[in-house]
């Protein structure tokens, strides 16, 4: 009970403090919706081009949303010192960070449904497999911020932090089958796509929107989960090495 | 594993190395429960780095930690559920107010809704900050952010407090009333660290006081041990226009009663176990041409005692926390 309590209260502070604050608010949806109007008017096709450009589109918006922002509020902690005081109470460290990411997570799915809202407005979506959908929305947020996580705990500055995040986030629009399929990238950069994670969510959603995936669902699923432990488990191992001195 | 101890906190060749330099060397103290301990040290003695050794802030390279019992060495979290820490920075969340901040502190020691917003209330009576309860922590004075960062440290009543510069940069009257709850807190039987480069205030609260310097402890002893030499004594100190290079040798030949010595600062002390005749003292420098600007009687404290053990002037101590932006408050 004590734990959940800490939990809940170190979640509940961080959407009051960041999450929720008019300009995060305004940003969170004004982001995802710039990257709709950008893609779906710059792909020169049609309204039938709604559903193709789905997939990449709730995908960069769940990207840019969680890695931004957390990286901001852990790096804006740290340096004010007031992340001490959450090293020093009472829970465990994976206790802690899961509360710090949570906020992130949901931030990164909310902005997801930004511009699925808008879809439903200009195509038919009553293909859609949202079983798939929305496990793999809450994946990509997981996965997202903890890639965000990783790069915050790396980083002592904002825009340093920024920075690194850059480094990651845009080579991934182009090699993770966003919006040119992985298949026609040329073969010596392809191994690349596979070694990141936002590959499998962004294969699930293609599958889930249009019925096109080049892996098993279940594969994506349990390498999407994979990277979830992976990354979590080295940014906790980073934080002890680089937090804890 | 605990076990039944009257130690609060035991700590046994603690060693912490940044890089090259050595920050901590192979120190141990023990502190029984209850007991108000000091630690007292010029800036970079090692103080702070000890401190966060204790609460988990930063990993020993050596040595053993024991919290009531509790090995911390290697688990920290092992014990911080009876740790209350004060930071030497107020750290708090500059953009909750200063009730939220106090509730939110207690959250994270799991103390549920009701609980918490009654200790937060008390604990903002206690340090005078009811008016300021809803106004947020960035737009707080250095002493209001101080007084709320140190009943944050006491939100969940903890047995030991580790106290890191508690009084350093804020107004007298601020100091004055963290000192009076650091009493109070002892009084009901808390265990308190407390780290401070103010003399003054280590001799007034603490029961026993380590000296660290360098990252050594160079003595441990209760207060009371360590002012016996100067308790009795009778310390003058004469400002004078200029003094030889052997003025003080010809005035103990002349008076070998008095103790002499030239200071730093230009002051020639004079020591001794009887009243010192300032008269006579004066007339024997104007004599020789030497003009007496200022007499002043000077209480011995454990001021002349750090002086003696650590080589270091207290005044220098002070200024030079001072221009690292400590402030003053003495």
């Amino acid at each position: 009970m004590k734990r959940w309590i800490a939990f809940s209260n170190i979640f509940t502070k961080d959407m009051r403090a960041y999450y929720l604050k008019p300009p995060n608010v305004s940003w969170g949806i004004i982001f995802p919706l710039a990257w709709t109007g950008m893609f779906f008017i710059r792909s020169g096709m049609g309204l039938e081009s709604v559903l193709e450009l789905l997939p990449g589109v709730v995908t960069i918006s769940i990207l840019f949303g969680t890695t931004s922002l957390l990286s901001v509020t852990l790096t804006f902690e740290r340096r004010n010192r007031s992340f001490e005081r959450l090293l020093l109470a009472p829970i465990s460290l994976e206790l802690l960070m899961l509360a710090k990411t949570s906020g992130a997570i949901l931030f990164g799915i909310v902005n997801a449904f930004v511009p699925i809202a808008i879809a439903a407005f200009l195509a038919d979506m009553s293909g859609i497999s949202w079983s798939l959908v929305v496990p793999a929305i809450v994946l990509i947020g997981i996965v997202s911020t903890f890639l965000g996580l990783f790069i915050s705990v790396s980083a002592s500055e904002v825009f340093e932090a920024q920075t690194f995040s850059n480094f990651f986030r845009f080579p991934m629009i182009f090699l993770c089958g966003l919006f040119f399929p992985i298949l026609s990238l040329p073969i010596f950069v392809r191994w690349l796509s596979y070694i990141l994670p936002v590959t499998y969510g962004v294969d699930i959603l293609h599958g889930a929107v249009n019925g096109e995936h080049i892996m098993s669902f279940t594969l994506d699923f349990l390498i999407l989960g994979a990277f979830c432990i992976v990354l979590f488990a080295v940014s906790l191992r980073n934080i002890k090495r680089r937090w804890i001195v | 594993m605990a076990a039944s101890t009257s130690l609060a906190t035991e700590v046994s060749g603690l060693t912490k190395h940044y890089g090259e330099v050595l920050a901590v060397d192979d120190i141990s103290f023990q502190v029984s429960q209850g007991e108000l301990f000091g630690f007292l040290g010029p800036n970079g003695a090692g103080k702070t780095t000890t401190i966060n050794m204790l609460t988990g802030l930063a990993r020993p390279d050596a040595g053993t930690i024991r919290i009531s019992g509790i090995d911390c060495t290697r688990n920290p979290k092992a014990a911080q559920h009876l740790v209350g820490t004060v930071p030497d920075e107020s750290n708090l969340y500059p953009e909750l107010t200063g009730f939220e901040n106090l509730c939110f502190c207690a959250a994270l020691y799991g103390m549920r809704k009701n609980e918490r917003q009654t200790r937060a209330r008390e604990l903002l009576d206690t340090f005078g900050l009811t008016d300021a309860a809803d106004r947020k922590f960035a737009g707080y004075s250095k002493g209001m952010k101080r007084k709320l960062t140190f009943a944050a440290g006491i939100i969940h009543k903890p047995p030991i407090l580790f106290l890191d510069e508690p009084t350093t940069g804020i107004d007298v009257a601020s100091a004055r009333q963290v000192r009076q709850i650091i009493a109070e807190l002892h009084r009901h039987g808390t265990t308190i660290f407390l780290t401070t480069h103010y003399i003054e205030e280590a001799e007034r609260l603490c029961e026993r006081i380590a000296f660290i310097v360098n990252g050594r402890i160079v003595r441990t002893d209760r207060t009371a041990d360590l002012l016996k030499p100067v308790k009795g004594k009778n310390v003058l100190l004469l400002s004078i226009s200029d003094a030889g290079a052997n003025l003080s040798k010809e005035m103990a030949s002349a008076f070998p009663e008095y103790q002499f010595q030239s200071t730093a600062s230009g002051q020639v002390r004079v020591e001794s176990s009887e009243p010192v005749n300032v008269g006579t003292l004066i007339r024997f420098l104007e004599e020789r041409g030497i003009q007496v600007t200022e007499a002043r009687r000077h209480l011995p404290s454990l001021e002349d005692i750090f002086v003696q053990v650590t080589g270091i002037e207290a005044g220098l101590m002070m200024k030079e926390k001072e221009k690292a932006g400590g402030g003053g408050n003495q």
